[in-house]
């Protein structure tokens, strides 16, 4: 915007600022879904937004800038606050741009020059725009924040750490790991650790495709974890290809035991614990050999 | 600062660091304003240790100083910014110090590679006979 | 003057940390516990850090040198109790804790205790 344009919208906005509220807030009424305490809260809203509007238009930056900080962080608070109350992004994107009524009409009054009158009208439109498109965006945020946690909260309620014995646990991993899934089914292993008080805790993954260097990082910080905490950490799963995997990535396992089955790191885990396994007899044909 | 200036910042607490006990308050304050901000157990964890290791830095090695804890958001985003500044002697080989197990006073050398390990943000500034400023953020994921 | 209550069970010390710990207190408790494995003739000792919240490079400092001073007067040293978030920190910081034994709880430190030195 060019200093003589903005001049004009800011002089008119200044001047007749209550004016202008008292409009935007009427002209809200039919969009307005019904309740009074959010009739005072838009309010409210309404009026800290035209202020901050108002000062910031005294400046000529554009909406993204640092002028309007103010106005950005009052537009973020109430595009937050209607997400979680469950308002779509065209409701609250039409609350900003509604203001554009009550200002072209205050303008049509207070500028007699056509020229004038046609760029203060157009640079209001502008900067009401940026400022609707921001609301979007901060919603869209807000959105895919509340998603993020309820996905994290239903993993933490679904963590598959089970007790397969009097202090193992086993936690068989399934399905392909992001970073955040990695370290909040982790950070539940641990806690299972204190709960059952358990010695060993077996993490199983067979039933994971591929791992790439932050799982396994993620991995390797748990089982470190675990062992301060007094708990031994055995890795069973090792498919070929992820064994490869993981010698590419440099990973150190030499600190870890390693067994290529869930079963096999039972017995060894079993043993550890000072338990042993006992055949009962007659299951087992003649002709095999008894293995351990 | 990494931060610029489009952070808010909410709540300002000013901690002078001269003894450990003072470290002790620190670890509180900066304890009850991660819970404030809405941190999982584990992240307020990392960040109280992140200041404890700053802060007992500034005393040991910076003489004595301050730490500056701010609740600062930017955009939807919240989190919580530490500041840890000292008069002392300054660091003459910063990439230096910053190296795992690197001491000059028989710690564990881990402050300040550890106190960055810990955090989203990390910014240092410091040279001989200027003092010492390291500034650590961390935010809140969602 | 403050100082770690410092308790014996058989052959072993006890130490629980439950107080933030500065550099005075840090020091006087290793001395106290010098003092004390050669005074009862301790074959181990176990410290119990269940009730700390954090666990900087100065706690792990000072746990390293009880673990070696310990070494170094044939008595053994476990830490037991750290919280998974302490844990999962200690891991990021960096923190090693090399040649110091860990357990989950005290029952089990102390098993952990009677085994190594039977």
């Amino acid at each position: 915007m060019s200093k003589v344009d903005s001049a004009v919208l800011a002089r008119v906005v200044r001047a007749h600022e209550p004016e202008i509220l008292a409009d935007w807030i009427q002209g809200q009424a039919s969009v307005r879904r019904p309740g009074a305490l959010q009739e005072v809260e838009q309010r409210r809203v309404s009026r800290e937004l035209l202020g901050a509007v108002s000062e910031s238009l005294q400046s000529n930056g554009d909406t993204g800038g640092h002028d309007w900080l103010a106005v950005r962080e009052i537009l973020d608070g109430f595009s937050t606050q209607r997400a979680l109350e469950g308002y779509s992004p065209v409701e609250t994107a039409t609350f900003v741009f509604s203001l554009k009524e009550p200002v072209f009409a205050r303008l049509r009054k207070e500028v007699s020059d056509p020229q004038q009158l046609a760029t203060a009208m157009w640079a209001a439109s502008r900067v009401i725009d940026g400022l609707g498109l921001h609301t979007t965006e901060a919603f869209q945020k807000t959105r895919e924040e509340v998603i993020a946690r309820q996905q994290r909260e239903l993993l933490e309620l679904s963590t598959p750490v089970v007790e397969l014995w009097d202090g193992i646990l086993a936690l068989p991993l399934i399905g392909t790991l992001d970073s955040n899934r990695t370290q909040v089914v982790m950070e539940s292993l641990l806690e299972k650790i204190v709960e059952a008080r358990a010695a060993i805790a077996i993490i199983d993954i067979t039933g994971v495709p591929t791992v790439d260097t932050l799982v396994a990082q993620h991995l390797m910080k748990t089982v470190a974890a675990a062992r301060l905490m007094g708990a031994d950490c055995i890795i069973s799963g090792i498919r070929p290809q992820i064994a490869q995997t993981i010698v590419h990535l440099g990973v150190d396992l030499s600190q870890v035991v390693t067994k290529s089955s869930l079963a096999d790191a039972f017995v060894v885990a079993l043993a550890r614990t000072g338990a042993r396994v006992e055949g009962r007899g007659a299951a087992i044909p003649a002709s095999t050999t008894a293995g351990a | 600062m990494a931060l610029g200036e489009q952070a808010r910042v909410d709540t300002r607490d000013e901690v002078a660091l001269r003894s450990g006990e003072d470290v002790v308050r620190l670890r509180q304050l900066v304890r009850e304003r991660a819970i404030a901000v809405g941190f999982s157990l584990v992240d307020q964890t990392k960040v109280v240790t992140a200041s404890s290791e700053l802060g007992r830095n500034t005393i040991q090695y910076g003489g004595g100083g301050k730490a500056l804890i701010e609740t600062v958001a930017a955009g939807a985003r919240r989190g919580l910014r530490l500041a840890f500044a000292d008069q002392g002697p300054g660091i003459q080989d910063i990439a230096l110090a910053m190296k795992d197990g690197y001491t000059t006073g028989g710690g564990l050398g881990l402050g300040l590679s550890g106190a960055k390990r810990l955090s989203d943000e990390f910014d240092i500034v410091s040279a001989p006979g200027q003092g010492t400023r390291v500034t650590i953020v961390r935010w809140k994921p969602y | 003057m403050e100082r770690i209550p410092i308790l014996r069970m058989g052959r072993f010390l006890l130490v629980t940390i439950q107080v933030d710990m500065h550099d005075q207190l840090a020091l006087t408790l290793q001395d106290d516990l010098t003092q004390r494995i050669v005074k009862d003739r301790a074959k181990g000792v176990l410290i119990d850090i269940s009730s700390l919240d954090v666990v900087d490079s100065f706690i792990g400092r000072m746990i390293s040198n009880i673990a070696g001073m310990s070494r170094v007067l044939d008595a053994q040293t476990v830490v037991v109790g750290m919280r998974p978030a302490v844990a999962i920190t200690l891991v990021e910081l960096g923190l090693d804790l090399a040649g110091v034994r860990t357990a989950l709880n005290v029952e089990k430190g102390m098993a952990l205790l009677q085994g190594a030195t039977a």
